[in-house]
């Protein structure tokens, strides 16, 4: 089983970007889950998501205490969550952040989990222009990074959630978050 | 689709180099080859498409779930030819599906939380009318404090309504139980209404993998409904008498017997399910329970936590087991009993307080279906969950090794304890 665990405010596409990781997985035959974590409904309140995958059915119904991976997807949460709780030494840690892997990995004292950046606001500013499709790079970096789901795979989740001109916009985010995910 | 086995980097995952399955949109949702993605309400939505409803009456505003809106855009795309009816309250939602379903019709709604607490009075006429409604209850608590996330502090509240009442562990299981509702409750021998049950949020809002049945299948599975009696300008009859003590006593006892006889009903209807589509369901899941010596037994998606516990306790040669109740009333008493009569210990698990009682709900039931009975089961009561407080494997490893601890000493700390709790 693999599991993820993100973070990130109302708003900010926490719920379909856990889902189209789900839906991705789900292509490749397995098993999956895909929930939020609600706090109170208001935007811009923190809140969490969880995916799990699996070869085979998923029995637990509880939230992620010791996740494979962690994606942060707004770094105005660093200070306020910990964000890199119960994630395993082998595990992994995505940021959309201009910062380097490295401060990352400092600022939060890590040791054994492996850490990623990715500038996902900066590059959903220019091909969207708007900020808006940061979680659709962030699903592009982890793809990269982790390996867990292929990139056709992916793009298969996207085309199944946009259309039209927005979906080629999110086509082109998935790409470049790939390409400019960087590792420690 | 081709798989090929190769070394994984990731533990326990199959990396994958395929071409992919073909993704397609069924009721909204999106599905390959191998399943679709719907939470556990969408689940539900699709299931009372598929079963052909003629009236959907409900209150469409908090708390109502996404189940009614998603059916309301079915409707508003024509998909359906379902009459359906949003309502000013729960109490008017229910209302309408009792005047629905004496007319003939075949009736589906849901609420949550204060909306099934507003339609309680009302779900006594649904039972005492003999109306076969199927309602999906997503089970979420109730205020004060205000809070709207899962536990079954609702549907307990209404627990002696003379409703048919199931439980689901997941989406698969609230789309498959949903099907088999209409069946069991139209059925000549039952006329009674029936809750799905599903929990709030931890299956309502969770996106998972399942399986959906093709519409011709569920046609050929669930025929359109046929009343003994109902409302006809043609050939008028009265309903909802009034009955003094002369005969009120005679209705109650009726209905009593009506809601037993569902019991072959509900299997019957498990069995041909599961032959239709390899998901067998009846009055409950036991896992390992020929040779255990505890076991825990729980409703809803707390089951499939346990369970997966239990197979790790298992593995390490711990005899346990694992019991998820799917019907909880009728209560499945005499086939429950010859299940749980040689454990040692039972711990019981139970979303919400019954207040000032020896046992929460469920833990009474057992508890009472034990007595003058010969057994030594010693029956713990774990209280949990509520509010939506999460349910770790942690936490069900904890039950279980306290189980194992009485099993072997006898001793029994606390009958009644309230997990994760600060006190």
């Amino acid at each position: 089983m693999f599991e993820v665990r993100w973070h990130g405010r109302a708003g900010q596409g926490v719920i379909t970007v856990s889902r189209l990781l789900g839906l991705a997985a789900m292509i490749e035959g397995k098993h999956i889950q895909a929930f939020p974590e609600f706090g109170p409904e208001r935007l811009g309140a923190p809140m969490g998501g969880f995916t799990r995958i699996s070869e085979k059915p998923i029995e637990v119904h509880s939230k992620i205490y010791q996740p494979d991976l962690v994606v942060v997807l707004d770094e105005t949460l660093l200070p306020i969550i910990n964000v890199s709780e119960g994630l395993k030494s082998d595990g992994s840690l995505i940021v959309n952040s201009i910062k380097s892997p490295k401060e990352i990995t400092n600022r939060l004292g890590l040791k054994g989990p492996s850490s990623y950046c990715v500038d996902a606001t900066g590059i959903s500013l220019k091909i969207l222009e708007s900020s808006r499709g940061f979680n659709t790079v962030m699903l592009g970096a982890l793809t990269e990074s982790t390996k867990i789901i292929s990139m056709k795979s992916a793009q298969e989740a996207v085309r199944s959630r946009f259309s039209g001109q927005l979906l080629e916009k999110n086509l082109k985010l998935l790409e470049t978050g790939s390409k400019e995910v960087i590792a420690e | 689709m081709s798989r090929k086995k190769v070394e994984s980097s990731i533990e326990g995952i199959i990396p994958y180099s395929g071409e992919g399955s073909t993704i397609t949109i069924e009721g909204g949702a999106v599905c390959t080859q191998l399943g679709c993605a719907y939470t556990g309400d969408e689940a539900v939505a699709y299931a009372a498409k598929q079963s052909n409803v003629d009236v959907v009456a409900a209150y469409p505003i908090t708390p109502q779930t996404i189940i009614v809106e998603r059916f309301s855009e079915y409707v508003a795309d024509g998909e359906v030819s379902t009459k359906y009816l949003p309502v000013e309250s729960e109490h008017s939602a229910m209302s309408a599906c009792v005047g629905a379903s004496i007319g003939g019709a075949r009736v589906f709604t849901s609420t949550a939380s204060q909306g099934l607490a507003l339609m309680h009075e009302v779900l006594y006429l649904a039972s005492g009318l003999r109306c076969p409604i199927v309602m999906a209850v997503v089970n979420r608590a109730l205020s004060a404090p205000i809070n709207i996330h899962g536990d079954h502090s609702d549907m307990m509240g209404s627990r002696d309504c003379g409703w048919i009442q199931l439980y689901a562990e997941n989406a698969q299981e609230a789309y498959d139980l949903t099907i088999q509702s209409f069946k069991i409750a139209e059925d000549k021998n039952v006329q009674l209404p029936i809750t799905v049950n599903l929990d709030g949020f931890f299956i309502s809002h969770s996106t998972e993998s399942m399986k959906s049945l093709a519409d011709e299948d569920i046609n050929k599975f669930l025929p359109s409904r046929t009343p003994i009696y109902k409302l006809d300008h043609d050939s008028p009859i009265s309903i909802g008498g009034m009955a003094l003590p002369e005969y009120y006593y005679e209705f109650k006892r009726q209905q009593e017997e009506a809601i037993n006889s569902a019991k072959p009903v509900v299997k019957n209807v498990g069995n041909e399910f599961g032959e239709m589509t390899g998901r067998k369901y009846g009055f409950f899941e036991a896992y390992e329970m020929n040779d255990a010596d505890v076991a825990i037994i729980s409703l809803g998606s707390t089951s499939g936590t346990v369970r997966s516990v239990a197979k790790k306790l298992r593995a390490n040669g711990e005899k346990v087991g694992a019991i998820k109740l799917w019907m909880y009333r009728p209560f499945p008493t005499e086939e429950l009993f010859s299940i749980i009569k040689d454990l040692k210990v039972l711990a019981v698990m139970d979303r919400a307080i019954s207040f000032g009682a020896p046992y929460g709900a469920l833990c009474s039931d057992i508890s009472s279906i034990l007595q003058n009975r010969d057994s030594e089961v010693k029956v713990l009561n774990m209280i949990y969950g509520l509010g939506g407080r999460d349910i770790p494997t942690t936490t069900i490893q904890q039950v279980f090794e306290e189980s194992l601890h009485t099993a072997k000493t006898g001793e029994v700390k606390q009958r009644i304890k309230f997990l994760d709790v600060r006190e």
